[in-house]
């Protein structure tokens, strides 16, 4: 499958997103048993070792999801009803809700796809299929890569710095996606080159042998095979953006509002920064508040994964 | 798959639940009011007057739904940075506003109203489980939290207390309550030691001294009645015994020097807009009764009227 020179630390070294977008399942033949190699009790046993090893890496995770899970669940599900969702926030913990930071997630993370999509396709089809294979290139690779190290609060700052007051946005939907966009675009560029790549050279081949273009080879042959790729990734990295409180914390500040944004122009907080004031809060009705809105969080989070999961299945085509 | 269609079950599910939610805007019904007010109030300012104009913007919202009120905790200074500057139609303030301030306002042609709206005890606090601190004098206040100051365990304070450290919480430098403490204790504005723990969020506050037993702080005094149970309210001694602050001690001015008087203040070009002057009228209206609710000392009647003589002076000038 490796049909591109792939650039000096290069995406292949990055994301996990990436890796579990692309990468099939190990499908292949499996090792022959009761040959004479797994005779050896040594052998039989170093293979139970690993495999209790690699067990029990599994179990750390999943009872650590379990656990929050629950005690979340236990402190949440009271307070959770269709009032709370459809409330604003309140000085009174019975009273408050999170449809105010429910809407201003959605305002958000529809504003930075509609900007972190056309870009971060557009970058991973020109580095792919277009770009010359020489140092500039490499660069830029190499940058991307590191970009999507750098901790978010850093693009909170420079949001903060470059759209909020040199661009004079405010504190608005529009000053959030821009930063939101700036945080997830190198997800958005690796995870679709990552797509970009596992499509067989032998198709783009076949269509250039047939007289097309390089853009028509994009458009026609590589695009079609590869959005499926591109799209559940770029779901995953959206919902990155979802659960991200620190650059939101910077760009919105902390505050209350009693209204839903109608326009990219308004001002608007998002789950996450919700729940963190809640959580800060000394008076104890808050903490059920704030066990109740992390549900709210992750039914989100796990509803855009399973659209990712869903695509991916739907779509995925293996050669 | 079967687990292919679950997921797609799960996405149109959450899909379908967003649209009924955002066609049907809450409270609309229930409240029924035919305000026909419209349009956006932007206020920033003290995590101290907070809780009074969140108070507000609350019970302004059930009468006006359609007006769009959103307040900031960026600390006194954060606030009036904002507000000089005219991202702001409302400051919140726990201390009167600095001449620096006034001379940036004045660059930037913004004219303003002040407006006091309760009193605060500014509240010196430590760990319930502090047994030996009930009463401190401003004398130790000040030795303890001059700048260069070389206390740093309770003996040091005074000799018979034990041995242990403690450790100091305080509000940031951006915060009123910061500039007011230095002045009323240091005589000094600014004055003060920086070994401290410092945060603009009050609650960040309470929870390092309600979790820490060798903690001292400060802040305003509706964070304490906000969670009594995690903290311990310290009696302060200005030479005239020791004092709590309480409604009454702050009235009749013995709960001295730590009482102070917080504000709004609100840019004049802002009252043009209708919604803003009924916000503030609102605000005066009601402060007497959520002043006290969120826990500090409202005024006394004839300071609201004060209040009300400013705003329809302010109102009634042909702005240019």
């Amino acid at each position: 499958m490796e049909h591109h020179q792939a650039p000096l630390g290069s995406a292949r070294v990055t994301s996990p997103i990436a890796a579990s977008v692309t990468r099939p399942r190990y499908s292949g033949p499996t090792p022959p048993s009761g040959s004479a190699a797994t005779r050896s009790p040594w052998r039989r046993w170093r293979d139970r070792f690993f495999f209790l090893l690699f067990f029990a890496s599994v179990a750390i995770g999943i009872l650590g999801l379990a656990a929050l899970v629950i005690d979340v669940l236990t402190d949440g599900l009271g307070a959770l009803d269709f009032s709370f969702i459809n409330s604003y926030p309140s000085r009174h913990p019975g009273e408050s809700g999170i449809r105010a930071a429910l809407f201003g997630t959605i305002w958000i993370t529809l504003g930075t796809a509609a900007f972190a999509i056309p870009i971060g396709v557009a970058t991973a089809i020109y580095l792919e299929e277009f770009a010359p294979d020489h140092w500039a290139t490499r660069l830029v690779q190499l940058n991307i890569a590191n970009l999507a190290g750098v901790p978010s609060i850093i693009y909170g700052i420079l949001g903060l710095a470059l759209f909020v007051q040199a661009l004079s946005l405010d504190r608005s939907v529009l000053a959030g996606s821009l930063t939101m966009t700036l945080l997830i675009l190198p997800i958005v560029i690796i995870v679709s080159q990552e797509a970009i790549k596992a499509v067989p050279n032998e198709f783009r081949d076949a269509a250039f042998a047939l007289g097309a273009n390089r853009w028509q080879v994009v458009k026609m042959v590589v695009l079609p095979q590869a959005i499926p790729g591109i799209m559940s990734g770029i779901i995953l990295a959206l919902s990155r953006a979802v659960g991200e409180a620190a650059p939101m914390l910077m760009i919105s500040s902390l505050v209350f509002l009693t209204f839903i944004p109608t326009s990219p122009g308004d001002r608007f907080t998002v789950l996450p920064v919700q729940i963190f004031n809640w959580v800060s809060l000394p008076q104890p009705g808050f903490q059920a508040v704030a066990s109740a809105g992390i549900i709210v969080l992750l039914a989100v989070l796990l509803s855009m994964n399973s659209v990712a999961i869903w695509i991916r299945n739907r779509y995925q085509k293996r050669y | 798959m079967p687990t292919r269609y679950v997921a797609l079950a799960l996405g149109i599910t959450l899909i379908a639940g967003i649209v009924a939610l955002g066609l049907n805007e809450p409270d609309t019904s229930i409240l029924a009011t035919d305000s026909p007010l419209t349009g956006t109030i932007e206020i920033d300012g003290s995590s101290t007057v907070f809780p009074i104009s969140q108070a507000v913007a609350e019970e302004f919202r059930k009468v006006h739904p359609a007006v769009q009120v959103a307040v900031g905790v960026s600390g006194t200074g954060g606030g009036f940075k904002r507000f000089v500057v005219g991202e702001t139609h409302i400051s919140n303030a726990s201390r009167a506003i600095k001449p620096s301030e006034i001379d940036k306002a004045a660059e930037n042609g913004i004219e303003f109203i002040e407006i006091a709206v309760g009193f605060d005890g500014l509240s010196i606090i430590a760990n319930p489980s502090n047994g030996f601190l009930e009463c401190v004098t401003t004398q130790e206040l000040r030795a303890i939290w001059e700048p260069g100051s070389d206390l740093h365990r309770w003996s040091d304070v005074r000799p018979e207390f034990p041995d242990g450290k403690f450790r100091l919480y305080g509000p940031d430098t951006d915060s009123g309550t910061f500039d007011y403490f230095t002045e009323a204790i240091m005589e000094h504005e600014d004055a003060s030691r920086s070994d401290y723990t410092a945060s603009a969020d009050d609650n960040v506050l309470i929870r390092g001294v309600g979790g820490d037993k060798n903690a001292l702080g400060y802040f305003g005094f509706a964070f304490y009645s906000s969670a009594p149970h995690l903290l311990k309210l310290i009696a302060v001694d200005s030479g005239s015994g020791c004092i709590y602050p309480s409604a009454e001690t702050i009235n009749n001015g013995t709960y001295s020097p730590l009482a102070r008087p917080m504000f709004i203040y609100v840019n004049t070009a802002a009252l043009e807009r209708v919604e803003v002057v009924e916000f503030v009228n609102f605000y005066l209206d009601n402060a007497t009764q959520l002043v006290t609710e969120v826990g500090y000392v409202p005024l006394p009647v004839e300071l609201y009227d004060e209040g009300r003589t400013e705003l329809n002076g302010a109102i009634g000038e042909p702005t240019s």
